[in-house]
């Protein structure tokens, strides 16, 4: 589409349910993929809280929708990114969190899980790195 | 008398768990709910604070608002009791006043 390939960075501070901003993330983001950029979300914050496994709001009656982080890799998305330091003040850890797994149609090339538990130094490389960030 | 306090705000990134556990008196009960169930979380930063007011006060956090977020109740502080809708109607009922922390 575009000949230009930006660096799309997604950042998501809050927890999800309480407030609409990580389902506004996510759509967010499934509509960029749309526009053929290299797109990478970033987690930090309470933001991490939006990738628990296990998530089931039947009690709540409100839409669940951490499925979809599972089928990222199918929307464009290479790379998921969680700030470690955000993760321990929490009492999490990676095995808390949903797996997303990535296959690129052209090359075949496939990766198991792209989420990727980052301390703050990457943190800040990855955002340097970027050349448009969204926040949520 | 008695005054039960609800918090629907997570404690890593508001104040209301701490400005409720500052004001509420002894034997009151304090109920998580929304956001707020991120409080009684075993080994996050709050459960310091949150096994400090198990000793004057009586903790309790809505299940579903638990579950929702993919928490089971192993993973709940030694001490705080979930509870469900009826039992948050209950509380309400039991109670002279609620006091929301938003």
């Amino acid at each position: 589409m575009s000949e230009v390939v930006k660096k799309f960075m997604y950042l998501n501070r809050k927890a999800p349910y309480g407030t609409i901003y990580a389902w506004e993330s996510l759509e967010v983001v499934l509509i960029g993929a749309a526009f053929d950029q290299e797109v990478s979300l970033m987690f930090m914050d309470d933001g991490v809280f939006q990738l628990t496994k296990g998530q089931d709001t039947t009690g709540i009656g409100m839409k669940n929708f951490s499925p979809t982080y599972r089928t990222l890799g199918d929307y464009e998305v290479k790379s998921i990114y969680v700030d470690a330091d955000s993760l321990v003040a929490r009492g999490l850890t990676q095995d808390d969190l949903v797996q997303v797994a990535w296959e690129d149609w052209e090359s075949g090339e496939e990766k198991e899980n792209i989420v990727e538990v980052v301390d703050a130094a990457r943190v800040k490389e990855i955002m340097e790195e970027s050349d448009v960030i969204f926040s949520f | 008398m008695s005054i039960l306090h609800t918090i629907n705000k997570s404690p890593f990134e508001r104040n209301s768990l701490d400005s409720c556990l500052r004001f509420a008196t002894a034997g009151a009960s304090v109920l998580l709910i929304e956001d707020g169930v991120y409080a009684v979380l075993k080994g996050a930063s709050a459960e310091a604070q949150v096994k400090g007011a198990l000793g004057n006060l009586n903790v309790y956090v809505l299940g579903p608002d638990l579950k929702a977020r993919g928490f089971s109740e192993e993973r709940v502080i030694e001490g705080v009791k979930v509870v469900d809708y009826a039992g948050f109607v209950d509380l309400a009922a039991e109670s002279d006043k609620v006091q929301a922390w938003l």
